[in-house]
C-alpha cells in the first residue's frame, strides 16, 4: 500500500511533465495551456516544415549519427584490447575514456573551446562532431566492456581447440557476442549527442545550430508551442530508443546488475 | 610408435611452478585419466596438450610428430570444457558443426554429419534448440558431440562431469565409457573424483600436490600397489600406519611387532614406513582377542549405507577402518569391544 | 588468448588509434585549457602566450564566492533529495520482476538523456501560471488563483532533482541488484518487520555505497549549466553559467580556463573521496 503510493508518487513526478508538455504542444492558438484549447497538429507541422527548425534538425542528427560512429570506432578497439590484454597503458587509456563524463560538462568544453581556437576549426561542424565523439566514448565503452567481459574465457579456447584461428574466433564467436552491447552504446551515444547543449554550444555554438541550441534561443524570444511539440519528439525518440534496448538487449545487466543466469553459477 | 608422449614437460606460471619435471607415455586408443586433488597441475598438463598454454620446457609429440609449438587451432583435437564453454548465440546444431563450418565443410554434409553426432549422444532430434533450453545433462552431450565432429586425433575432457548431481553422473561416466569404446579414440579425462576415474579408466596418472606424476598404472595396479603413501591415501580410503622396520623385518606401530608378507626392495632395519591396509582386507572379531597381527579396541562409529558397512575402530589410539559386505556384516555396535586381524598379505609397506 | 601480452606491432594496432584520438583530442585540449588559464586575456581574440597569474589572482571576488557557495549549497540539497527518495525507490525497483523493471528502467534513462534545455523548458510550463499545477490546484479549490511558480529556487530545485534523481538510481542499482537477496528474508526470518529490515539490513549494509552515491550526485549536480538560466533568478546562478559566460560572453578565456581549472579540482577531489568512501563504480552507469 505504502510502496505503490511512493511507487505512483516518483511516476507522477517522471511522468507529470512530459504530459503536460505533451498537452501544450496540442493547443490550436500560439498560447500555452494546459489543458489545451483546441486540439491540433500545426505545431509539429512547423516544427518539421519550417527551415528555421528544419536546418537545426538536420546538423544534430548529423553530428549525432556521426559522432556516436565515432565514439564507437574509438570504444571497440579499445575495449578489444583491454580484454584481451591485461596491459597498464590500456587501463589508462580507459580511465581516460571515462574521465570525459566524471568531469563537470562545462570544464572539458572548455577544453574543447581552447583547442579548436588554437587549431583554427572553432566554429566548423567537424569541432563539434570531434568533441561529441570523444565525449561520448565513455558511452559505448562502457556497454561494450560489459559485453566482452560476458565471454567466458573458455568459449574462447573452445572455439580455438576446434579449430578457429584469431580471425574466426572474432567473426564468429567474439563479434556475435558483442553486438547487441554494440548497438546499446551506439544508441545511448546518439540520443545523448542530439540531447546534448554545452559542448556543442561552447564549440560552435555561434555558427552551427544545434536542436537544443536553437530550442534555448528560441525561449529567450518567448516560448511558443512548437517548443513543446519538439520536447515530446525527443521524449519520444528517447523512450523509442532504450524501449529497443530494454526490448532486444539487457538493460538491467548494462545498468550493472547481474544477470540471473551468472547469479547461478 | 603411436600414441602421445610428454618429454620432461615444465610449466611456469611467473614464479609459480604448475606442472614439474612430467615425462610420459600414453599409448593410442587408451581412456587415460588424470587424477590428483584441487591445485596439482592436472588441469595444466591437459591444457598443455591441447595447446592453449605453451610449455616452459619440454616437448610433446603425437604419433611421433613434434607438436609442442603447434597452434591449439592446427591439431585436430576435441575436449570437453569444465564450463562446458557451448556458444550461448548458435544452436545445438551449429555448436555441433561448429568445427565442420571452419574447415568449409558443405552445408548439407554439415547437417548429415550433426544428426549422426546427435543420435550418438542420444539427442535426436534437438539440433533446431537454442543453448538455454537444454538441461545439465543435455548440455553435456551437445559438448561432447561437438567435440567428436571432427573426429579428433585426441579427445580431452576437463572435469566435464563436476557441475552434475551424482546420478546423473555416473550415467553419464557409462555413456562416456561405451562411447569411447565403441569409436576407439584416445582420450584424456581430468578429474579430482577416484571413483570415477576407476570406473573409466584402462590408465590412471595420480599427481601429487607436489605438481609431480606420483604413479601411473592400470586403475586395480594403483589400488593394489600404490607407489607411495600420497597415492595410497589419495585412491580409495585405507588405514595409513606410520611405524618403524625392526631387524627381523616385522613392522613395528605403537608398541606391536606386525609381520608383513612381502618387503619392497631397499628398506634397511631401523627405517621409518608407512603401511597400508585397505579397509576390505580387514576382518572384525568380536570381543577382545590375542594373537599375532590382532588388534583389540572399540567400535567407535559405525556407517551403514546398505551396500557396505564400515566400522571405525579405535585400537589404543590406532584408529582403523574395516568394511564389509551386508552379507558377512559382524554384529557389532557404536561402544563394542572389538578385534581387527590384519593380515599379512594386506599389509603394503610403503616409504614414509 | 586473454591476458597474453600483445605480440609485436600488428598486436599493437587496436590500442594505437585509440590511443591517438583520445590524446589529441583529449589531454590536449586539457593541457591547452590548464595552459591557457596562465596566458593573459587578448581583446577582440582568444588569448596571448604570456604567462602570467592575474587569472587566478582575479578568481577570488564577492561574485565568484557566492556563485561557488550557491553551487555547492544546492548542489548538496539536492543530492540529499534525491539520494533520500532514490535509494528507496531503487531498494523497491530492484525487488520488482524483470519485465517491470526494465519498463521503469526505460522511463528513467530517457529522462536521463534528454536535455537539459528540454528539462527546464518542461518545468517552467509545469510551473507557469497558464498550463501548470496551480492550475490544478485551483481547480482543486486548493488554490484561489493560477500562480506562477518559475523562476524561482524552488522550480530550479525540481529541474535538478528532475536530471538527478534517475542519475541518482541508476548509480545505486548496481549494489542494490547484487545485494543478496536472502539478506532481507533473513532478517525477515529474525522478526523484524519489513520497515525495521530496510533500514537496518539494506541501509546499514550498503552505508557506503550511500555515502558514495552522495558524493556522485552532487558532483553531477555541481555540472548544472542551464536550468538556472531559465528556471532559476540571476542570484540562483551556478559555477558552469559564470564560467561560460566569462568564456563566451566576456570573451576572456584565461579567466573562464582559470575557474574551470579551479573547480575541476574541487570536483576530482570530491569524486576521489567518492572512490575512498565506498567501492564506488564511476562509469558503470550512463
Amino acid at each position: 500500500m505504502l510502496r505503490g503510493v511512493f511507487l505512483g508518487l516518483i511516476g507522477l513526478f517522471l511522468l507529470s511533465p512530459i504530459v503536460v508538455v505533451g498537452g501544450v504542444s496540442l493547443n490550436a492558438k500560439k498560447a500555452l495551456f494546459f489543458p489545451p484549447q483546441g486540439v491540433s497538429l500545426v505545431w509539429y507541422a512547423e516544427l518539421f516544415g519550417e527551415p528555421e527548425w528544419l536546418i537545426p534538425i538536420g546538423n544534430s542528427l548529423a553530428i549525432a549519427l556521426l559522432s556516436s560512429l565515432g565514439a564507437v570506432s574509438i570504444a571497440l578497439p579499445l575495449s578489444y584490447a583491454l580484454w584481451r590484454y591485461r596491459v597498464f597503458y590500456a587501463r589508462v587509456l580507459f580511465l581516460l575514456g571515462i574521465a570525459p563524463f566524471m568531469l563537470p560538462p562545462v570544464i572539458t568544453a572548455l577544453g574543447f573551446l581552447a583547442f579548436w581556437a588554437t587549431v583554427g576549426l572553432y566554429g566548423k561542424m567537424v569541432a563539434t562532431v570531434v568533441s561529441h565523439a570523444v565525449f561520448f566514448v565513455t558511452l559505448p565503452l562502457v556497454t561494450l566492456s560489459l559485453g566482452f567481459e560476458s565471454i567466458d574465457r573458455e568459449i574462447v579456447e573452445a572455439a580455438q581447440v576446434l579449430g578457429a584461428d584469431a580471425r574466426e574466433v572474432f567473426g564468429s564467436i567474439v563479434f556475435p557476442m558483442i553486438r547487441s552491447y554494440l548497438v546499446s552504446g551506439f544508441a545511448f551515444a546518439f540520443v545523448l549527442s542530439l540531447n546534448e547543449y554545452i559542448v556543442a554550444y561552447m564549440v560552435a555554438g555561434f555558427t552551427v545550430e544545434t536542436l537544443p541550441i536553437k530550442i534555448f534561443n528560441a525561449l529567450r524570444y518567448g516560448y511558443t508551442p512548437v517548443m513543446a511539440a519538439v520536447t515530446l519528439v525527443f521524449v519520444l525518440l528517447a523512450a523509442l530508443v532504450f524501449g529497443l534496448i530494454g526490448r532486444f538487449g539487457d538493460l538491467p545487466r548494462l545498468m550493472g546488475a547481474l544477470t540471473p543466469e551468472s547469479r547461478n553459477s | 610408435m603411436p600414441g602421445l608422449y610428454l618429454e620432461n614437460i615444465e610449466k611456469r606460471f611467473g614464479g609459480v611452478v604448475a606442472v614439474r619435471e612430467v615425462t610420459l607415455e600414453l599409448p593410442q586408443g587408451r581412456f587415460v585419466c588424470f587424477l590428483g586433488p584441487s591445485g596439482c597441475g592436472k588441469t595444466t598438463l591437459l591444457r598443455l596438450i591441447a595447446g592453449l598454454e605453451r610449455p616452459s620446457r619440454g616437448r610433446i609429440f603425437l604419433d611421433e610428430e613434434d607438436i609442442t609449438e603447434q597452434p591449439a587451432h592446427r591439431r585436430r583435437f576435441g575436449m570437453v570444457f569444465q564450463s562446458l564453454a557451448l556458444f550461448p548465440h548458435l544452436t545445438v546444431e551449429e555448436n555441433i558443426a561448429y568445427s565442420l563450418k571452419i574447415r568449409n565443410v558443405a552445408a548439407a554434409e554439415r547437417r548429415r554429419r550433426s544428426e549422426e553426432l546427435l543420435e550418438l549422444v542420444r539427442l535426436p532430434g534437438y539440433g533446431g534448440r537454442g543453448i538455454a533450453q537444454l538441461s545439465g545433462g543435455q548440455r553435456q552431450r551437445v559438448a561432447i558431440a561437438r567435440a567428436l565432429a571432427i573426429e579428433p586425433r585426441l579427445f580431452l575432457l576437463d572435469e566435464p562431469l563436476s557441475a552434475l548431481d551424482a546420478k546423473l553422473r555416473e550415467e553419464m561416466q557409462l555413456e562416456l565409457r561405451l562411447l569411447q569404446q565403441r569409436l576407439g579414440i584416445t582420450t584424456i579425462l581430468v578429474t579430482h573424483d577416484q571413483r570415477e576415474a576407476m570406473s573409466l579408466a584402462d590408465w590412471i596418472v595420480v599427481m601429487g600436490t607436489d605438481n609431480r606424476v606420483h604413479q601411473t598404472g592400470t586403475p586395480l595396479e594403483i589400488y593394489r600397489r600404490p607407489a607411495d603413501a600420497f597415492v595410497a591415501g589419495f585412491i580409495g580410503t585405507s588405514n595409513l600406519l606410520r611405524g618403524v622396520l625392526g631387524k627381523d623385518g616385522r613392522v613395528r606401530v605403537g608398541g606391536l611387532a606386525l609381520r608383513v608378507e612381502t618387503l619392497p626392495a631397499g628398506m634397511s632395519p631401523g627405517g621409518e614406513v608407512t603401511l597400508s591396509i585397505r579397509p576390505e582386507e580387514i576382518p572384525l572379531l568380536p570381543g577382545g582377542r590375542e594373537g599375532e597381527n590382532h588388534l583389540s579396541g572399540r567400535v567407535t562409529f559405525v556407517r551403514d549405507v546398505g551396500a557396505s558397512i564400515e566400522i571405525h575402530l579405535d585400537c589404543g589410539g590406532i584408529p582403523l577402518v574395516s568394511a564389509s559386505t551386508p552379507k558377512n556384516r559382524p554384529d557389532l555396535r557404536q561402544g563394542d569391544a572389538a578385534t581387527a586381524f590384519l593380515p599379512p598379505a594386506a599389509c603394503v609397506v610403503l616409504a614414509p | 588468448m586473454i591476458a597474453e601480452r600483445p605480440r609485436g606491432a600488428l598486436a599493437r594496432l587496436p590500442l594505437l588509434y585509440p590511443a591517438v584520438v583520445l590524446i589529441v583530442f583529449f589531454v590536449i585540449p586539457f593541457g591547452i585549457m590548464l595552459a591557457v588559464s596562465f596566458f593573459r586575456r587578448e581583446p577582440g581574440g582568444f588569448y596571448l602566450a604570456e604567462f602570467s597569474l592575474t587569472n587566478y589572482a582575479n578568481l577570488f571576488t564577492a561574485l565568484f564566492g557566492r556563485v561557488l557557495a550557491f553551487s555547492l549549497f544546492i548542489s548538496a540539497f539536492c543530492a540529499l533529495l534525491c539520494v533520500g527518495l532514490g535509494f528507496p525507490f531503487t531498494y523497491l525497483l530492484t525487488r520488482m520482476p524483470r519485465p517491470r523493471q526494465v519498463v521503469w528502467l526505460v522511463l528513467l534513462v530517457s529522462v536521463l538523456s534528454l536535455s537539459a534545455v528540454i528539462v527546464a523548458f518542461a518545468w517552467s510550463i509545469m510551473l507557469s501560471q497558464t498550463a501548470g499545477v496551480s492550475n490544478l490546484l485551483v481547480r482543486l479549490k486548493l488554490l484561489a488563483e493560477p500562480r506562477s511558480w518559475s523562476p524561482g529556487f524552488w522550480a530550479l530545485v525540481c529541474g535538478m532533482a528532475y536530471l538527478a534523481f534517475p542519475y541518482t538510481v541508476l548509480v545505486l542499482y548496481p549494489p542494490l541488484a547484487r545485494l543478496d537477496p536472502h539478506l532481507p528474508e533473513a532478517a525477515r526470518t529474525l522478526g523484524a518487520s519489513p520497515l525495521r529490515t530496510f533500514f537496518t539490513v539494506v541501509v546499514g549494509s550498503l552505508r557506503r555505497a550511500i555515502i558514495a552515491t552522495l558524493v556522485m550526485v552532487f558532483a553531477f549536480n555541481l555540472g548544472t549549466y542551464l536550468l538556472p538560466q531559465i528556471l532559476g533568478r540571476p542570484q540562483h546562478w551556478t559555477l558552469s553559467v559564470l564560467i561560460t559566460d566569462e568564456a563566451i560572453y566576456r570573451s576572456n578565456l584565461p579567466l573562464a580556463a582559470a575557474m574551470a581549472v579551479f573547480f575541476m579540482v574541487v570536483s576530482l577531489a570530491l569524486v576521489g573521496l567518492a572512490m575512498l568512501g565506498g567501492r564506488g563504480r564511476p562509469g558503470e552507469e550512463a
